[in-house]
Order: C-alpha cells, then structure tokens, then sequence
C-alpha cells in the first residue's frame, strides 16, 4: 500500500513515499524500531490535490480564484469586474451584499455593493464611479475601494466607527453599456448607449441627465455632442436608477460621483454662481480631505465648487443629490492633470486608490460625525 | 481688459520637466486673447529664468535611431488603452506632445483647455534630406465640450533645428460612433 515517489536505490540513499493514513502509525513505528530517520514534507496530499482541482476549474474559465488573488493593478473587462464583486459577496455575507438597482439600455444590470453591519435603514454614504465611461481609473479605484472596506472594516478605527453607524453603497460601473463600448470600439466613448429618435448619433452625458436645472447653460441639446442632456431629466436608466435608490432610500447623508481626469475635489454648484447655502462647511471639508489625499504621495488638488472650478455644467449628479437635501454631496476629477488623462497607466491605480480613499475618509467621517 | 483689443493675462509659471520632477525653471508669460475673431491664435510672450536642461545625447541617440531603420516607422494607439507607452515609442510620443502643443495654441481662446488625449496613428514619410518627417494623427481633448477631435499634424524634426508643424488640419468625428 506504499507509494514510492523516489524509488529505493542504493543504501544511503532518501526514498519518498505517499503513507495511506491506516498506515502512518505502523510504518512509523517500523522505521523509529530501525533506527531510519524520516520527515514529513506533506502532511495532506488529498487537500493539496482538492486545491489544485479548483485552481485548475477556475484557471480554464479564467476567473481569479479570491478577491485575494486579483489582480488590482490592472483594468478589468465588465465580466471580470462583476465576477468580482460576486466573490467579494461570497468570501463575506455577513458585511457585503449585492443590489440590482436596475437595467442600463442595453439591458445590463446595474449593480451596487451594500456594506452594511446591521440595522435597518441606517443613514448612508453613496460612492459611484465610472459614471463616464471613458475614466477608467474610477472603475479601477471603485473595485480597489470594495476590498479596501472588507480587508479594513475591524481593523481600521475610522472605518469601523463608519460602519458602526451608517451603510455604505458602492456602485463600481455606473455605465456598463459605455464602459463595454470603450472595451470594444472606442476608449474613448463617454455617454451611454441610448438612442433618441430623430438623431442617428448615440448616447446621453449622463452628468447632464440629472434633474438640477436640466438643459440650463452647461449641457449641450446637440445628440452628437459629448455634453448632449437628453431629451428629458432622467430619461437614461443608469441614471433614473440612482434617483429611485436615493429616493426610496430616504437616508442618504453623503453622496460622492466619481470622475477622471484633473485632480480636483467639486462640490454644489454647477449650474449656477451662486453658493450653496453649507458652502463654508463644504469648503472646509473639502480642504481637509485634500490634505489627506495629499499627504501620501504628494499629489495636488484644487477644489471648489464645479461652476468657479471646472465650468458650467447643468443637470449634474450632486446638484441633484444636494437639492434632494443630501448636504454632503462631493464630485472627485482623479489624476492625473492631461499627461495620460483618461489612458492612465495601470500602475497609477492603485497609488490613485489608495489617495483618494484618504480623502472619502474624510468626509465620511465628516458625515458620520454631523448626522443631520 | 484692453479696450477694441482684447484680453491679456499676465502669467507667472513654473516650468517642470516631465522626465525630471526635480528639474524646474521659472516663467513669466503675457498672453493676449484678441476679442471678436476667434481664429486667430493668442499672442504669446515669454521669458524663461535659468536655462532648460541640455537634452543634445538623447535627441541623438533618437535621431540616428530612426535614421537606421530599414523600414519607415509606423505605429498606432500610443499610449494604449491601459496607459502603456513602449521605451521605443517614449520619444515618438513626447514629440507628438510638443507638436499637439502648437496645435493647440493656434486653436485656443479663452473659453478652450486643449490637451493631447493619444495618437491615433502615426507614419514616417521617408525624406531625401536630414530632416524627420513624421505624418501624426492624433485625438485632442477638449476640456469644456469634452470632446475628443481627431487632427493630422506633419511634423518635421531634428536635433539641432527643433520642431516644426508643416500641416495640420481637424478632422470630422468620426460617423459611426
């Protein structure tokens, strides 16, 4: 019943052999009688063949095997991604669960990750990224912020203080039709894929879709136009899912829409000059946040409102969400400032991660501290 | 404010080199937006502190390079899609970032942020005499409209004489999308 792996030759020569487990207790007590020395090198053959067995299932369908072994400093495709967060739900059920929110125009689902501790309802934090398809850095970054949360949620005290109070809500690929299109025909593609009649030019700037001043100054009516608003507040599902969430929701306390390229921290407003009435609170929010981002590599950031910052902008995500009376309402423009813009190198994710991560502390944080 | 003339901004700038954090220059610039047309390129006036780095072995080291291919050079997607730039195409893609650079002057006004997004694709057109002469079609990024704009730019090069944009032209966007 011995399995010789090296085969006896001469004497003085190391034998290895797989020992069924009946047989361990007796080969060992026959080589201690005769003086002959032995190691174990496996202790359990049949746990590394089931291993093997799994890596080699997963390895064909080319999945990674655990949120441990992704691969976080590269981009992913849109199946990878929801993979992802699949194995995410599934190595920790009792922090993270998995929402439908509703389907983009090419029927994808739209997914978002609640990280929740227990409680019902309790008052929320909302982070999306890859609202524009094209800035791939914030899908990267939304993937690195999930792990984040789950490797970080007893063991950092900020985060754990989060979570002790409020949910949060993360929507990785806010625009998976778009996000796809950049994958496959144009990496640069920013809108959905929505067709309106009477143009042959495809898709909605669903950061004009929002219904803040909607087709105001700062959107463009033009279908071909990347700034196009569409033809009516919310007619884009990506977006009319967001705004049923926070609706039916009713608790949202600080919502953060996530962009690239320009390193800059916005808040409220874009469609107007005038200041939104917690703008000194904002303000100093803002510069807090920034000084954490900065703190770990050194990278600078502006902030301000959109409208003396960016530009004009109308029918904007967090001119909506601070009007629905969600004070904490923040728009990121990731790294970096046009050197790579939108086709930053992927080694740049991670390092951009990490830093903004600093700063969404802040304002959770922030939120956490002056529930309203 | 100039009255019948325009705007002009005083400017006082640091000048970083993108190969070398460290190595920075001071500048001041006067930039006149001229009102009413809009064709016409802002007027630029600048003086830079100190002296910018000498770059005469890698312009070489390129130069002879390029000289002694077999093959006209070609290339498409730099960078790629993930970020990627090859060694070999660095100084491909810095030149086409200085020649974008006059591009963009020439089409700015004040209500424009230009910025180089990636080249499409990109021709060497073989030439009798020691210049380089690279044909570039290269995708602009403009900040306000967020719009991407394909422009062909010829771009004449060489170590001791600089860069030169011969041609350039916008170019439609493209149907399909």
């Amino acid at each position: 019943q011995l399995d010789f792996w090296l085969a006896p030759r001469s004497p003085g020569d190391p034998v290895d052999v797989r020992v069924p487990f009946p047989s361990l207790q007796p080969l060992k007590a026959h080589l201690e009688a005769n003086g002959i020395s032995y190691s174990v090198m496996i202790e359990d053959v049949q746990a590394l063949v089931d291993h093997e067995r799994t890596e080699m299932l997963r390895s064909r369908r080319q999945l990674p095997l655990s949120t441990n072994t992704f691969d976080y400093a590269a981009y992913h495709s849109l199946d990878e991604i929801y993979a992802f967060m699949d194995l995410l739900v599934a190595e920790n059920p009792n922090l993270v669960s998995k929402l439908e929110i509703g389907r983009s125009t090419e029927n994808r689902p739209l997914y978002v990750l609640k990280f929740s501790k227990g409680g019902t309802n309790r008052p929320a934090v909302w982070i999306d990224t890859g609202i524009h398809s094209r800035e791939w850095v914030t899908q990267a970054s939304g993937v690195w912020f999930a792990k984040k949360i789950l490797l970080d949620h007893e063991k950092d005290e900020g985060l754990a203080s989060i979570l002790d109070k409020m949910d949060i809500f993360l929507e990785i690929v806010t625009n998976p039709d778009g996000f796809v299109f950049t994958q496959t025909q144009n990496r640069m593609w920013r809108k959905t894929r929505s067709r309106h009649s009477g143009s042959s030019c495809i898709g909605v700037d669903p950061n004009r879709n929002w219904d803040a001043n909607f087709g105001g100054p700062g959107a463009s009516r033009n279908p071909c136009s990347e700034t196009y608003h569409g033809p009516y507040a919310n007619s884009e599902p990506e977006v009319k899912a967001i705004v049923d969430f926070v609706n039916n929701h009713g608790n949202i306390k600080a919502f953060v829409s996530i962009h690239s390229y320009s390193q800059l921290l916005l808040y409220p407003y874009g469609y107007t000059r005038t200041p939104v009435p917690d703008q000194k609170e904002l303000h100093q929010i803002s510069e807090k946040a920034v000084a954490a981002l900065s703190s770990l590599y050194g990278t600078n950031y502006k902030y301000g409102s959109i409208i003396t910052t960016i530009y004009q902008a109308s029918g904007g995500t967090i001119d909506w969400t601070y009007n629905q009376g969600i004070k904490y309402s923040f728009t990121f423009e990731l790294r970096d400032t046009g050197r790579y813009g939108f086709l930053l190198p992927a080694k740049q994710i991670v390092p951009t991660a990490q830093e903004t991560w600093l700063a969404l502390k802040v304002i959770m944080l922030h939120a956490r501290d002056h529930l309203y | 404010d100039i009255d019948d003339i325009g705007h002009k901004y005083h400017l006082e700038l640091v000048l970083e080199d993108v190969l070398d954090k460290d190595s920075t220059v001071n500048c001041t610039a006067e930039v006149l937006y001229h009102l009413g047309n809009k064709n016409i390129a802002p007027d630029v006036q600048f003086t830079i502190e100190g002296e910018l780095k000498n770059t005469d072995e890698a312009d070489n080291v390129f130069y002879n390079q390029i000289k002694s291919l077999e093959k006209e050079l070609v290339a498409e997607n730099i960078p790629d899609s993930h970020g990627n730039v090859s060694p070999e195409m660095e100084p491909i893609h810095l030149l086409a970032w200085v020649a974008s650079g006059y591009v963009i002057w020439q089409n700015s006004t004040e209500n424009t942020k230009f910025q180089l997004a990636q080249i499409k694709h990109v021709k060497q057109v073989k030439r009798s005499d020691e210049y380089l002469e690279f044909d570039y079609m290269i995708l602009l990024h403009e900040m306000v409209s967020q719009e991407i704009i394909p422009w062909q730019m010829t771009v004449l090069w060489h170590p001791q004489h600089g860069v030169q944009v011969t041609q350039d032209s916008r170019q439609p966007k493209h149907a399909s999308e």
